[in-house]
């Protein structure tokens, strides 16, 4: 039994820590990319890789009690509403006129 | 463990707050801002097992719902001017 817990442990703490990684990684993406459509894909892996494997690392951890079930029910909103969000936002800056440049500065 | 993922989501929020501050487009502050309640979301969630009150996903649950609210009708106010029903509205103005 305790070597479960700590099996347990060990996953949820390489789940939280690939989540901080990632988030990481996609908000300095957001910071330091060109254009608007390359902050986008940027922003993806943040709602992507890094609030999944979050989630997933804080239910590993409480166990099956009550607090895994509202965090799924948090992951099954954002799961429908990120990419909702996300596409409404390209669509309304591709309509105003927003276009990817077609070749980028190399500096 | 849940203080590295507190600390590196506050500094997610610092970088995508000056994305939000110095963003040359209005769609680059959208982008900032729905960036930023993911953020928030994820940080009261992990701050309620950190101080050992996961009662605080309530409050993450109600925020991500505020965040995909307030990023709909920023986008719809951006494209049509009006918040409510834009064809009436328009026919109003015009008519």
């Amino acid at each position: 039994m305790q070597n479960l817990n700590f099996l347990f442990d060990i996953i949820s703490w390489t789940l939280l820590l690939a989540g901080s990684f990632f988030i990481i990684i996609g908000s300095f993406g957001i910071y330091k990319f060109p254009e608007f459509w390359s902050r986008l894909q940027a922003s993806s892996v943040i709602d992507s890789l890094g609030l999944y494997a979050i989630l997933l690392g804080l239910g590993v951890q409480s166990g099956f009690t009550f607090v895994t079930v509202k965090l799924i029910i948090i992951g099954l909103f954002l799961f429908l509403t990120g990419p909702t969000s996300t596409h409404a936002l390209a669509n309304a800056a591709f309509i105003s006129g927003l276009r990817p440049e077609e070749k980028p500065e190399t500096n | 463990m849940f203080l590295v993922a507190t600390i590196s989501l506050l500094i997610g929020m610092v970088l995508v707050l000056v994305r939000l501050f110095f963003g040359p487009t209005v769609y680059d502050r959208v982008l900032a801002v729905n960036a930023f309640g993911t953020h928030t979301v994820l940080f009261i969630g992990v701050l309620g097992f950190l101080m050992g009150r996961p009662d605080f996903l309530d409050i993450a649950l109600l925020y991500a719902l505020i965040n995909f609210v307030g990023t709909i009708t920023i986008l719809k106010f951006f494209k049509y001017r009006v918040i409510g029903d834009p064809h009436r509205d328009i026919e109003e103005r015009s008519g």
